[in-house]
């Protein structure tokens, strides 16, 4: 594989990961249950639909067909998308939201702290700028995760069940295949299991801290279904309303 | 090339969110240079990666340039990453007249990361005794704080 194939597909995959999280978060907008949340989450949906357009846009040029970032986001079909699952669950309760952010951001933040010392001039610099957008993020979805932990019994259960059920979608997040390879040999990308170690300790201190628990190990899901673009049930809606318009009206202009 | 001029059309464009800031005052206008077609080329860089001001800065930068018969192309940069520090001291004064408290810090000093801000001015009747209210506010670059002794909201630009 070559080694602008593989910056390609790296790209994708982090502009996928940017752009459905973004997507997710913002189906939120209007229905928090406090003014605050509400602009919270629609704050961190926008900082990740920028974040999408410049990492699709840098691989629709690496790509050189002549397509935009527009492309890449309304035109390609489920199995192109190279997201993690974990971005694409169901936003849930309020809790559920909170759980699959912290757990994304934490990943988010170390990843991007490591491409700040990134060979490659793009990263480097898409880093530097977006780290300082995810270290809030960070600290938001941390501060709901202790506060609805050690919280009532009733928040401390809906967290924990959150957990329970997001936990076993981690295990994707570190998975690597051969573009990785190929771009950590460049200097381009860390290596995720050294990502990995830096994640579970800091997710275990706070989850600690919200007086949670990690569940069983054993449930711990690392498929490789992104590596195949197999998706969960959920994919599908969120395309479908979020493609439904410029597939439609390719021409529409605002 | 008249620099005085360009420099004072390219003052007349403000945030369109925050109007009492200049594009220079927020640190976003980069870099200004002729090409050898003679067409100035603006450099500006985007506050946040998802700011939804920029397509409006864009047109409202190449509109006042073009008004005084200048052609202008505008290229748009995220290396070095926009920071507050590169808010003028005309900017933060504007901004706090404006009832928007400042960036109460700089970035090299990294207590902003730990949440634990200095002193944090009440932009209306400039008590210290503030909280944060949220993490987020009505823009990407804001958050929001209440004063404890006025009791009114406010926006805080956030140190990034």
């Amino acid at each position: 594989m070559t080694e602008e194939k593989a910056l390609y597909n790296y790209l994708i995959r982090l502009g996928d990961n940017a752009l459905i999280l973004g997507q997710r978060l913002g189906e939120w907008c209007g229905h928090a249950h406090q003014l605050e949340s509400d602009i919270a989450l629609t704050n961190v949906a926008l900082d990740q639909i920028g974040q999408a357009r410049l990492l699709l846009s840098e691989a629709a040029n690496l790509q050189g067909e002549g397509k935009s970032e527009d492309h890449l986001a309304f035109h390609r079909d489920e199995q192109d998308f190279r997201n993690n699952l974990l971005v694409e669950m169901e936003n849930g309760d309020f809790g559920q939201t909170i759980t699959r952010q912290f757990l994304f951001d934490v990943y988010q933040y170390h990843l991007l702290k490591a491409f700040c010392k990134s060979e490659n001039d793009f990263l480097k610099a898409f880093a530097e700028k977006s780290i300082k957008e995810v270290t809030y993020h960070r600290s938001l979805s941390r501060d709901w995760m202790v506060r609805l932990g050690d919280g009532t019994e009733n928040s401390h259960q809906k967290m924990q069940d959150a957990i329970n059920l997001l936990w076993q979608y981690t295990g994707e997040l570190f998975e690597m295949d051969e573009s990785d390879e190929v771009l950590m040999e460049a200097g381009i990308v860390p290596d995720l299991s050294e990502i990995k170690s830096i994640w579970d300790k800091e997710v275990k201190t706070v989850i600690d801290e919200a007086t949670l628990a990690i569940p069983d190990t054993r449930g711990f899901m690392a498929t490789g279904a992104r590596k195949k673009g197999e998706h969960t049930e959920y994919m599908g809606y969120i395309l479908s309303e979020m493609q439904y318009l410029p597939r439609s009206m390719p021409d529409a202009k605002w | 090339m008249d620099e005085k001029k360009i420099y004072e059309i390219l003052e007349s464009v403000k945030d369109p969110e925050i109007p009492v800031l200049s594009i220079a005052d927020l640190g976003i206008l980069r870099n200004v240079e002729i090409s050898e077609e003679g067409k100035l080329i603006v450099t500006i860089t985007p506050t946040y990666s998802g700011c939804p001001a920029m397509d409006t800065i864009e047109k409202d930068i190449l509109k006042a340039l073009n008004s005084e018969g200048y052609d202008a192309e505008i290229k748009t940069s995220i290396s070095p990453a926009w920071t507050t520090d590169w808010l003028t001291k005309k900017g933060r004064k504007n901004l706090e007249e404006y009832g928007i408290a400042p960036p109460a810090e700089s970035t090299t000093d990294k207590s902003f990361l730990t949440g634990s801000h200095k002193e944090l001015r009440c932009p209306q009747c400039k008590s210290t005794d503030t909280e944060m209210i949220s993490h987020f506010g009505s823009t990407a670059c804001k958050a929001l704080y209440k004063c404890k002794d006025c009791l009114e909201p406010f926006d805080y630009f956030k140190c990034i």
